[in-house]
């Protein structure tokens, strides 16, 4: 297939430079090229063949042949009726095609690029370009206060399309958010996946996710900028660098319900209800349930040696610090499943 | 003093006060009543808070008349507007300030919860310190019990002291039905299906800290207003009675969904 690349305007580049789809990634041509990335598709979207094209800038006229070339190789049969009515209309379809059939195809190729794009965004050649574009702040930051404005990353809560619209992530409390603007309200999750966030945290595990949207502007590449000052920092817990794991909940970063200057009781009837939701161990090797589990009568300074004093460990905290009590294996419940 | 005041009550309603709340970016704010703001005693200690502060207050019921320049006057509606501010904190803790903050919060007047498993909750406005000049506002949703920034950058420049650190917390004393029933309903990290290890772990702490409270609620005898509590717990008879007045509000709410889980 005869590939456009470098003409000025090209579908793709018109469609990510839309209004509302500035989360977008271009997939790269290479990608929609392979077939084996196109695995399912064509049972999803109306009019495969023609948005594909579109969405490659295949003019129809110019490779009729190719075409029929590429549909054998694909092996399909899926498109009879639509190969039908491809040859139907074959000589000057493009002229030809009325312009309800276009939009139709528009729209099939928006929701086919939607579907590539999800997964392109879990591959390296396209996660690396969403790492670009969330250094930029392309994806806004986290509207909660406490998490004083880091940077997002677009989710679907779902793959399939048509079931929710794109979501706002934020790596520094777990949570996901809707987007400020109303324009995202017309993207598809499914475009973005729920893979992608979790994944974008494992990729660039050396992130520093603290970092706020507003900073980033400056032009450093935070992730170098983080790699030089934690050097010494790079204590890992569960498979996550410590400082990555939720640093926007816990002590000092939940929200305290205050009535002059007095907390609201825990025991009040409006009294707060929903501090575990923003909540996290004074001591974040609590959750290291595998080495809890190994050495339960151990301090936690031993739980991992030769590590350095932490710096979310406060001192003298006044809430109650769950330890594993007594030696028995049964102090697990407590720190997971329902007691 | 006495007399111009009810001048200005009968002849020309808040004028400025009508002006102010209508203006842009000040969708927040409701309207103080005038008696409130001709009793002295609710302005105790505002004088040395606010420049020109007699000339502001003036402006502010609508009795000013002092022949100024355009520079002067400038400086006084910024103290008229500071003066508002202040005294709509102390206003909308009181009975008719809370009723008609509530009448703005039922509109949704302050906007939305972003939180997505909070499903569009209307939302408080809050300050994080009683002193101006300190923090702008921010946004309190009940159901999450977090705070957020304001969306539009013409409400984040508001001054957080205009609403304080506690009326968010007072409606709900007061007022009591208001209280949504709180979710455990929160969003898992996952790859290709599978949870995340790290995030996974921290979610089962959290989870454990939940039910270690709801136990503790459970054993004072409690209400602890998660969902499903309401369900399992046998509704006693004033709870139904409020609980009647919380499907009203989750009905004005979400549309009515919600509302039926709630009654089971």
């Amino acid at each position: 297939m005869s590939s456009s690349s470098g003409t000025p305007e090209s579908w793709i580049s018109s469609f990510c430079s839309l209004l509302g789809h500035e989360y977008f990634a271009e997939i790269s041509e290479d990608f929609i090229e392979d077939d084996f990335n196109l695995t399912g598709l064509q049972g999803q979207v109306a009019m495969y063949k023609e948005a594909l094209e579109m969405i490659l800038d295949v003019e129809p006229e110019d490779d009729e042949d190719e075409d029929e070339d590429e549909e054998e190789d694909e092996g399909d049969e899926s498109v009879e009726g639509e190969d039908h009515k491809i040859r139907r209309a074959t000589s000057e379809r493009r002229h030809h095609r009325m312009a309800s059939d276009l939009s139709i195809i528009e729209s099939s190729a928006e929701m086919l690029y939607g579907l590539i794009h999800q997964r392109f965004i879990c591959s390296r050649a396209g996660i690396q370009q969403m790492s670009e574009k969330y250094e930029l702040s392309h994806f806004g930051v986290c509207p909660r206060t406490l998490c004083e404005g880091v940077r997002t990353l677009p989710v679907g809560l779902s793959d399939v399309p048509g079931e929710d619209t794109v979501k706002l992530f934020c790596p520094s409390c777990l949570d996901v958010y809707v987007p400020p603007n109303s324009r995202f309200q017309t993207v598809d999750g499914a475009f973005f996946g729920r893979t992608f966030g979790a994944l974008f945290l494992l990729t660039f595990p050396d992130y520093d996710i603290t970092k706020r949207g507003t900073d980033t502007l400056g032009g450093h590449s935070s992730r170098s900028m983080a790699s030089a000052a934690s050097d010494d920092d790079k204590e890992k817990i569960n498979g996550m660098n410590v400082q990555n794991l939720g640093p926007g909940l816990g002590q000092g970063k939940m929200y305290q319900p205050k009535i002059y200057g007095f907390k609201v009781s825990e025991r009040a009837r409006s009294g707060p209800r929903m501090g575990w939701l923003r909540d996290r161990p004074l001591d974040i090797r609590e959750l290291d349930e595998a080495a809890v589990y190994a050495n339960p009568e151990e301090s936690d300074d031993d739980l991992l040696n030769g590590a350095q004093t932490q710096p979310r460990q406060t001192l003298a905290g006044s809430r109650k610090v769950r330890r594993p009590n007594g030696g028995s294996p049964m102090s697990m419940e407590q720190n997971g499943e329902f007691v | 003093m006495d007399d111009f005041n009810s001048e200005t009550d009968s002849d020309y309603t808040s004028y400025w006060r009508d002006w102010f709340i209508s203006s842009r970016g000040n969708e927040y704010f409701c309207e103080i009543d005038e008696d409130y703001l001709t009793d002295r005693f609710n302005l105790t200690g505002l004088n040395t808070e606010v420049q020109y502060y007699q000339y502001a207050l003036d402006l502010v019921t609508d009795v000013f008349d002092l022949d100024c320049d355009d520079d002067m006057r400038e400086t006084i509606e910024k103290s008229a507007r500071h003066l508002y501010g202040l005294v709509h904190a102390r206003y909308i803790v009181t009975t008719r300030g809370l009723g008609k903050m509530l009448d703005k919060y039922k509109k949704a007047d302050f906007g939305k919860c972003p939180r997505v498993m909070c499903k569009s909750h209307p939302l408080l406005p809050m300050g994080q310190s009683d002193n101006p000049n300190v923090k702008a506002v921010k946004l309190y949703c009940a159901r999450c019990e977090d705070i957020y920034n304001p969306k539009s950058s013409r409400h984040s420049a508001i001054d957080g002291a205009y609403f304080g650190t506690s009326f968010h917390n007072i409606i709900f004393q007061v007022y009591p039905a208001l209280i949504p029933t709180k979710s455990s309903e929160r969003y898992t990290p996952r790859i290709y299906g599978f949870k995340v290890h790290a995030p996974a772990t921290l979610i089962r702490w959290q989870d454990g800290e939940r039910d270690d409270m709801r136990k503790r609620l459970r054993k004072l005898e409690i209400e602890s207003g998660f969902k499903d509590d309401v369900e399992d717990v046998e509704a006693e008879d004033s709870e139904e009675e409020e609980e009647d007045e919380e499907v009203d509000m989750e009905a004005l709410e979400n549309g009515g969904v919600v509302g039926a889980d709630v009654k089971v």
